[in-house]
């Protein structure tokens, strides 16, 4: 690998690394340190391997360096090192010299631990999302704006009060409890579903930056698989979701940028080997007794991965969003049985259903009913792809309303 | 908005008589009705199905097992909703699968104290 892919990489998967180690070894209320550190290991790392080439174990390097910038940073500043002294000292397996554990137990250890403390109930959704691209993706602040839409401001303040917020809570680095661990891996889950989402769905303009949101949340959603104690039905059902979705990503745009449309879509793009990977995390979830909201969305993501349109499949899916909707109310998921249910049953069907549905200041529902109304009323679905024209915000939105109106004129 | 509770009576001995293929298409109209109000966002609780066999406690000396005094009335399970209106709860109860299998639903307001 050359020196201009090899960092990037390595920065995706070292940079969470280090981070979570020194976050552990510091106390998570000293989290800017140990990110500062990290960050300073991989500029070096761009100095030096630009200038000599690579090391032969880069890993190792990494870690070296992060080590000797932790003892140097801990000499100089004499008041930091009284603070997190008794801290290090107690986690170093031999006297009082400061170690910091880089074996791949501790790494692993606190990878998990930095999630769970990150995914902390006191934290709004958002900063949690926030804080997981900052501190275990490695994302700077103009990236994690950019996939969400927003300026520089906004997300610096949000990541500013969210690690108040620890600090106040005083969230420690750890793993729950048992009894917690349900409910706490509930609110991780919630959070790397979002994070997919986010990188999956974001009107955000930077597809590979979206792309790389999307293998950011499979990567810690496969962590939390590997360990024993968060390997559990619910987190195989999510990331077999998150593969069923992602194979589609190279079909889900076209050259332009523009968004294809599932039943547009060529399926030799279709990412066959995440196809099977999504089976093989969905046949490790159907075990036990609990059907989540992800087993149903991947049970949804496995029939969509089968392109032929037979009336079993629609069935299915109709019968996987009612169950989801009963489980859990959400304005997409409304959407889509109600689409789900005129491939199923009619459209004329579905339109009855979807007038039920109070959603008239979403874009989508009125481009759904434009799309209910096609072959049924064309003065209507006109109507309709004008109306959701009016709402839609992004460009791709957009784009894709005026290419339907135009057929329709 | 208000809360209903939805009361679904009908003959046990109906659903006993189904074929496997009725049944299964039974079940998946409840399925659709339920998740149509559920897509309306005006699903409360997912509620209960309740098994045929009881108990009726008259007294600590008057215990009698289901069925029950009128067996065409018995309770099979019930619902909740959130809507404006009674009548709009009672519009939403028209579409129920029950109504053509002989049972009825029962429509009541829940009072919060």
């Amino acid at each position: 690998m050359e020196n201009q892919e090899l960092i990037p990489h390595l920065f995706r998967t070292e940079y969470r690394k280090i981070t979570a180690v020194l976050g552990k070894t510091f106390g998570l209320e000293h989290i800017e340190i140990a990110q500062d550190i990290a960050s300073d290991t991989f500029l070096l790392a761009s100095e030096m391997w630009g200038i000599k080439g690579a090391p032969d174990n880069p890993v190792a390097w990494l870690y070296t360096v992060a080590r000797n910038k932790t003892l140097d940073y801990l000499r100089r500043d004499k008041l930091f090192k009284e603070k997190v002294s008794g801290q290090v000292v107690r986690n170093s397996p031999v006297g009082d010299e400061i170690d910091i554990d880089l074996s791949a137990r501790n790494i692993t250890d606190s990878q998990l631990q930095m999630m769970f403390a990150i995914c902390h109930p006191s934290l709004p959704l958002e900063s949690q999302i926030g804080l997981a691209l900052n501190v275990l993706c490695g994302f700077g602040i103009n990236e994690i704006a950019s996939a969400f839409l927003t300026n520089k401001e906004t997300i610096n303040k949000r990541l500013y009060r969210a690690r108040e917020k620890l600090r106040a809570e005083q969230v420690k680095m750890e793993f729950p409890d048992e009894a917690d661990i349900e409910s706490r891996l509930d609110a991780v889950l919630k959070t790397l579903y979002l994070l997919f989402n986010e990188g999956f769905y974001s009107a955000g303009k930077d597809i590979t930056l979206r792309k790389e949101v999307c293998i950011e949340a499979m990567w810690l959603t496969k962590m939390l698989i590997e360990n024993p104690g968060t390997d559990r039905p619910p987190v195989n059902a999510l990331l077999a979701l998150m593969c069923f979705h992602a194979s589609r990503f190279e079909a889900r745009t076209n050259p332009e940028g523009e968004t294809v449309l599932y039943q547009d879509q060529d399926d030799s793009l279709w990412d066959s080997a995440l196809i099977s990977r999504g089976e093989y995390y969905l046949n490790r979830s159907s075990t036990g007794e609990q059907l989540s909201r992800y087993h149903l969305e991947a049970a949804i993501g496995y029939w969509h991965t089968i392109k032929a349109d037979t009336p079993e499949k629609w069935e299915r899916i109709l019968q996987y969003y009612n169950q989801l909707l009963i489980l859990e109310y959400s304005p997409i998921a409304a959407l889509n049985r109600t689409y789900a249910l005129a491939k199923a049953r009619s459209k004329a069907e579905a339109i009855r259903e979807a007038e039920k549905l109070n959603l008239a200041d979403n874009h989508l529902y009125h481009s759904l009913l434009g799309e209910l109304y096609l072959g049924v009323d064309e003065g209507k679905a006109l109507g309709y792809f004008n109306t959701a024209l009016g709402l839609a915000k992004s460009r791709a939105d957009k784009q894709l309303l005026l290419e339907k109106i135009k057929k329709l004129c | 908005m208000k809360d209903f509770m939805f009361v679904f009576r009908n003959d046990p001995a109906v659903m006993a008589g189904m074929s496997p293929e009725v049944l299964q298409t039974s079940m998946q109209k409840w399925m659709d009705w339920i998740g149509g109000i559920a897509a309306q966002g005006k699903l409360v609780d997912r509620g209960s199905r309740l098994a045929d066999e009881g108990n009726v406690v008259r007294s600590a000396r008057m215990v009698t097992d289901g069925p029950y005094i009128e067996t065409k009335e018995s309770i099979g399970g019930f619902i909740m909703v959130r809507t404006e209106s009674l009548a709009e709860a009672t519009e939403i109860a028209k579409g129920c699968p029950i109504l053509s299998a002989g049972g009825n639903v029962e429509v009541r307001p829940i009072v919060r104290v």
